[in-house]
């Protein structure tokens, strides 16, 4: 097996909460490899460590309040990440890991064209001459799909729809060939068919550039068409790990179960959509046992009791007393 | 009064009106400048201040005489407007007009350089505090509470009484530093909330350092209350400026600015009112135009109106 390109490892980002009331463990052990050229899909409903996950890759939680435990190992080739210099991590940020954002709308610069945003990123890290970068931002404007790049590249965010921002968005990533792009819902605030453009250009340019891609999502669909492997998230940890076929074939997990079954389907019967009664707790409060025991149709007292670790088969893992006693499940269905 | 003044006034005037109507061709091309121009006392104030910057640059040509060269000592003592002193004479028999464009350099260049310093100042302190935060934040806050607490003519009396003969730079400096104080304040609102934004984390991502994010991204996007405050600033600091030189501390004679025109006339309003009345009225009318501009200005640039 080829050694992974990132290594994280029992990841922990607290949240000191106003007023000392509580530490909200936003994401609370995480762990998973990630290699050359695959895409991860990142699965989870709001508020269960997603987007957190995400940005404690690149050291991007805002401090105070939040802060990543002295336990927690990130690791790009090798390299600690989390014990990097400001200037060394500044030359990770965009050049090795870059990050594509859910809101084009505010995730650019008002005040200036998108060309200059793309170039600037080159001049940074690259330290390309204002005219280098120009023909820079072009080429890429052009490899992300956006008509008529050369006269587009002077115009300003305003002046450019939701689509076309968050390829400028996707432009602004790839300027320095990372090793890892980490896209945090980058279709959630478009509109469905320009998703599918979106996603469409992911993987193309995925295929031509050979990068490993985390997609941070919500929607099971769009996991199925793009990831290789997936990580289901609830409550800040890792509730299932597995190639995406064997997740969709067989989940495990009751979580996962249940995301499956409340996504809406074409091709079954027409009944009430199902939905997995109640909400993720606060992050303060996580429930003891199974985090996920108050809303799991299958729990029983030992799940209140005790947390079930990762366990399963190779590639497919789940935190879930049902592994060992798979009995269970039938007995209750 | 010459010809030769009188037709570079004349072109003063042109060159003021010619400033305008070139304005409102530009402005009308956007969104921003239309708003601009939907305020008409800011016609009127552009005007003004086109008219008195033209003056002051052709000054040696729109000033029939010397503005320090006393022209005959005993037969032209405060004399009264008359066709060859337009504005009349003062008492060391200068002419008044002369004297007037001539300070329309001094006190309009103080005006805008000392705000210059002012605002530069107010915007580099005011994004530290609002993008730092943690102390640097109240540690330069209480500071500008301080300097907001002392009343300014006094501050700068302080600083002034360190000088016996306080140059004309020095004097420029002083106004300005004392004079950030309320910029810093609105700057750092404007950041506090900027910095919060997506595109200051999506900088971030992409590894631009703390500096750069400051000056390239946050920065820029205050430019618009920066300007308005600096716009209307210049007019505080001509007040200030005419205050002090008033008192005699400002600009040293016999180098004429407005503020110390109205002091060497104050003596004599009851008999020479001319000497006063002028200079007085050139100050009103800058303060007046200035604050037009910087009124529509404030209209014009707000972004939460670009929507609408």
């Amino acid at each position: 097996m080829t050694e992974p390109l990132l290594r994280v490892r029992d990841l922990k980002t607290y949240f000191v909460t106003e007023r000392g009331s509580g530490t909200a463990r936003a994401v609370d052990g995480v762990s998973f490899d990630l290699f050359p050229g695959e895409t991860l899909g990142l699965v989870g409903e709001s508020g269960c460590g997603k987007t957190v996950t995400a940005l404690s890759l690149l050291r991007l939680i805002p401090e105070p309040p939040g802060h990543i435990l002295p336990g927690s190992t990130i690791e790009l080739e090798g390299r600690n990440v989390l014990a990097l210099a400001p200037r060394e991590l500044r030359a990770v940020r965009g050049a090795e890991i870059a990050l594509v954002f859910q809101e084009p709308m505010t995730s650019l610069n008002p005040v200036f064209t998108v060309g200059d945003q793309i170039a600037e990123v080159g001049i940074v890290h690259q330290g390309l001459s204002r005219r280098a970068a120009r023909a820079r931002a072009i080429e890429l404007l052009r490899l992300v799909g956006m008509p008529d790049p050369e006269t587009r590249v002077d115009d300003y965010p305003h002046q450019l729809s939701g689509g076309m921002r968050q390829r400028v968005m996707i432009a602004m990533a790839l300027v320095c060939h990372p090793k890892v792009l980490i896209a945090d819902e980058p279709t959630t605030a478009l509109d469905v068919t320009i998703q599918a453009q979106i996603l469409e250009l992911l993987k193309r340019l995925q295929a031509e550039l050979g990068m490993a891609v985390i997609l941070v999502t919500h929607d099971l669909g769009i996991v199925a068409g793009t990831a290789d492997r997936v990580l289901v998230m609830y409550a800040g940890q890792v509730m299932e790990a597995a190639r995406t076929v064997d997740l969709f074939a067989q989940p495990l997990h009751p979580y996962t179960e249940g995301l499956l079954a409340s996504v809406p389907r074409l091709d079954a019967q027409r009944t009430r959509l199902h939905s997995i009664p109640g909400q993720v707790p606060a992050a303060t409060a996580w429930p003891g046992g199974c985090r996920f025991h108050p809303r799991c149709p299958y729990a029983w007292d030992k799940c209140a009791v005790e947390e079930p670790p990762l366990a399963g088969t190779g590639t497919h893992v789940a935190r879930c007393w049902l592994v060992q006693e798979p009995e269970r499940r039938t007995a209750r269905a | 009064m010459n010809i030769r003044a009188f037709a570079a006034l004349c072109g003063a005037l042109a060159c003021a009106l010619l400033a305008l109507t070139e304005t409102r061709k530009f402005a009308s091309m956007s969104a921003a400048g239309r708003r601009f121009l939907r305020h008409p006392p800011a016609a009127g104030g552009l005007f003004v201040l086109s008219f008195f910057v033209a003056v002051a640059v052709a000054a040696p040509w729109v000033a029939p005489y010397d503005p320090a060269h006393a022209l005959e000592i005993v037969s032209l003592q405060n004399q009264p407007p008359s066709l060859l002193h337009p504005l009349g004479t003062d008492l060391y028999s200068r002419d008044v007009w002369s004297r007037l464009v001539y300070g329309a350099r001094v006190s309009l260049s103080i005006g805008a350089l000392a705000m210059l310093v002012a605002v530069t100042l107010g915007a580099v302190v005011g994004a530290v505090a609002g993008y730092a935060r943690r102390w640097v934040d109240p540690l330069l806050m209480r500071a500008v509470d301080v300097g907001l607490a002392i009343p300014r003519i006094f501050l700068l009396l302080m600083a002034i009484a360190l000088w016996e003969r306080v140059p004309l730079p020095l004097l420029v400096l002083l106004i300005g530093l004392t004079g950030w104080f309320g910029t810093s304040r609105l700057v750092r609102a404007e950041v506090l909330s900027l910095r919060e934004r997506d595109f200051v984390l999506a900088a971030r991502a992409l590894g631009a350092g703390r500096r750069r994010i400051i000056l390239r991204h946050v920065l820029p996007n205050v430019a618009a209350p920066i300007i308005v405050s600096a716009a209307l600033g210049i007019g505080n600091v001509m007040l200030l400026e005419a205050g002090l030189s008033f008192l005699g501390i400002g600009v040293p004679p016999p180098l004429p600015s407005w503020g110390n025109m109205i002091a060497d006339g104050a003596a004599h309003l009851t008999t020479a009112p001319w000497t006063t009345l002028f200079p007085g009225l050139a100050i009103a009318l800058v303060v007046m135009a200035l604050n037009a501009v910087g009124d529509a200005l404030r209209d014009a640039l707000d972004p939460r109106k670009e929507m609408a």
